[in-house]
């Protein structure tokens, strides 16, 4: 009897762990990502790459006038080489929170893309990982770039500062897999912007141009509790060679985060495409 | 007969306090071509997602090739082409790589999908369009465009759920002549619409649904061989007066039913009927001899028409 090649591939996983959620097609996924970024719009590329740069341009130099150098943990740094891990944290934040929130949003909602992709013998856990891991290629790329801007100007003080490159995947990790978790609750555009509404003040409050320690006990708590600090954190004790045991605490704060995120991503595409 | 296919029983599914598919009954064989005739939240859609493993039951059993589409939904999947009720191709993507990569979230290997991509766009009549964005392409050609890529897995089961809804005749004729040919390669269709002429044209067996129960069930010929007449004469007495013209005809034919615009008298001899009509005095404005169709099947049957 002839057996179509697509009914063999789905039989040999029977009996897999997940089988019913997973399919292993997460490279296929990214093969799409790859054919659909061909023809993309190059300018959301370009300006996720460009935001940094800009930002260390005209507060790391006009800034960095005004104050040489910032003292940090009884050491004092040049002002740029402080704020660029952190601007390094935050481009590795924005590109995952695009990927995972506009684009899913648009393909969820809009072009139905998922429900095509679900029709096939793929699961909801393939679709969830195979985008998530195209906003990790997307943070990584932007990682590396960045590091290769940084790292000749003489802002990265440690070789530890390489490691920075993969605490960025790992931060991407966590805002992307949360990202889509929240995106697929979402009912409209407006809704999405409380995400945008969200981001900016973290951005601003979490120590990225200045060590929270010039706020008042309150705030420093709550800024404690929000995830870029963390993410911020990590890639500064990174860069500046800073090795304390905190790093690894800053780091599963993101592991926490993508287990959360992932868990709820999966659990809603399945409500939302098995109805 | 072999074993079925597809065999449900008692299959229901309920949204809340709403039951949109109320324990049915239904056998699929291999080959033939199944159609869900029935007018808009018939449950025939939400039986379809039933089937592609994309919905679950609340109650009832269904087995697809022996298997349970609740427990192994890849895996069923992998014998299904689907062809969606609204268009899903992706807009970021040219024709071509539509078909390459659906192939690919099958897991079939890079080789084997593009020699497909190639064998689908000539079946599609698309293969001008190879490198065209799906945008540019009229309702039609995505139409046809969703279908090539439901087969780009090569389905033992193609499942159509409204193929030709918002699409004009002569591309409506190309999809069906399209559907033709893959019946003829043994593709076993499971087709739903709410068109009694595409019902007839497409399936050799069908189910009548209304208000998510089976109606009836049969081919399309032995459907109006039992529930209709061979022929309906239509009159037209104006708006206002069908209804009163329709009590005065009753006696004179087997069933007649009285629509706001017409009325219906079921005959086995339409133009007999005529005669007998005119010579008793009654002047309908227009009048015509019609064989019967699946629309007059369900009127007997629900007590409307499909399209309201």
């Amino acid at each position: 009897m002839f057996i179509p090649m697509a009914v063999a591939i789905a039989d040999a996983r029977a009996g897999k762990r997940g089988e019913r959620v997973y399919s292993g097609r997460v490279p296929q996924l990214l093969e799409r990502g790859f054919i659909a970024f061909k023809s993309s719009t190059y300018m959301i590329v370009i300006s996720g790459f460009l935001e940094p740069v800009l930002y260390l341009l005209s507060f790391g130099y006009g800034i960095g006038k005004l104050l040489p150098t910032i003292a940090v943990g009884g050491e004092s740094i040049k002002y740029a080489a402080f704020i660029a891990p952190a601007l390094l944290a935050t481009s590795a934040m924005n590109g995952a929170i695009y990927d995972s929130t506009m684009n899913v949003f648009f393909k969820l909602n809009h072009d139905r893309i998922y429900h095509g992709m679900l029709a096939t013998s793929m699961g909801p856990l393939d679709v969830a990982l195979g985008e998530i891991g195209w906003a990790l290629l997307r943070g990584f790329s932007y990682a590396c770039a960045f590091m290769a801007v940084i790292a000749p100007l003489g802002l990265v003080e440690s070789v530890w500062g390489l490691l920075a490159i993969p605490a960025a995947v790992l931060i991407a990790f966590g805002f992307a897999a949360c990202g889509m978790a929240i995106t697929s609750y979402m009912k409209s555009f407006q809704q999405l912007e409380i995400i945008n509404m969200l981001l900016l003040p973290m951005f601003l409050f979490s120590g990225s141009f200045y060590p929270i320690s010039v706020f008042p006990q309150w705030l420093q708590f709550t800024v404690n509790l929000m995830p870029l600090t963390h993410a911020i954190n990590l890639v500064r004790g990174l860069c500046l060679g800073n090795l304390e045991l905190a790093l690894l605490g800053h780091a599963l704060y993101f592991v926490v985060m993508i287990i959360i995120g992932l868990f709820f991503t999966t659990k809603r595409l399945n409500a939302l495409f098995m109805k | 007969m072999s074993n079925p296919l597809i065999s449900a029983r008692g299959l229901t599914k309920k949204f809340g306090d709403f039951t949109a598919v109320n324990g049915i009954d239904f056998d699929v064989f291999k080959g033939e071509s199944f159609g869900f005739l029935g007018p808009n939240g018939a449950g025939k859609s939400t039986a379809m997602r039933i089937i592609g493993a994309t919905s679950q039951r609340t109650s009832g059993t269904i087995s697809i090739l022996g298997k349970d589409p609740e427990l192994h939904g890849p895996q069923i999947r992998a014998h299904l082409g689907v062809v969606p009720q609204q268009d899903n191709l992706d807009m970021q993507l040219s024709v071509a790589e539509n078909l390459y990569i659906y192939g690919r979230y099958f897991g079939l290997p890079r080789k084997f999908v593009k020699g497909k991509v190639d064998e689908l766009l000539a079946f599609a009549q698309l293969e001008e369009k190879r490198d065209a964005k799906v945008e540019t392409l009229s309702g039609g050609m995505k139409r046809r465009l969703t279908i090539a890529r439901a087969l780009v897995s090569e389905p033992e089961i193609l499942m159509l759920d409204e193929p030709t809804t918002g699409l004009d005749p002569q591309a409506r004729h190309i999809l069906w002549d399209r559907l033709f040919r893959l019946k003829e390669q043994g593709v076993t269709l499971l087709i739903t619409t709410h068109f009694m002429d595409e019902a007839e044209q497409l399936c050799d067996r069908l189910i009548v649904m209304d208000k998510g129960t089976i109606m009836a069930e049969g081919s399309p010929a032995s459907l109006i061989k039992d529930y209709a007449t061979k022929e309906v004469l239509e009159l037209r007495f104006g708006s206002d007066r069908n209804q009163e013209m329709g009590a005065k005809l009753r006696t004179m034919c087997d069933r007649i039913e009285e629509l706001p615009d017409r009325v219906l008298m079921y005959t086995d001899d339409g133009e007999a009927l005529l005669e007998k009509i005119y010579a008793a005095d009654f002047h309908p404005k227009t009048s015509l001899v019609r064989r019967s169709s699946l629309e007059d099947v369900f009127l007997r049957l629900t007590g409307r028409t499909l399209i309201e």
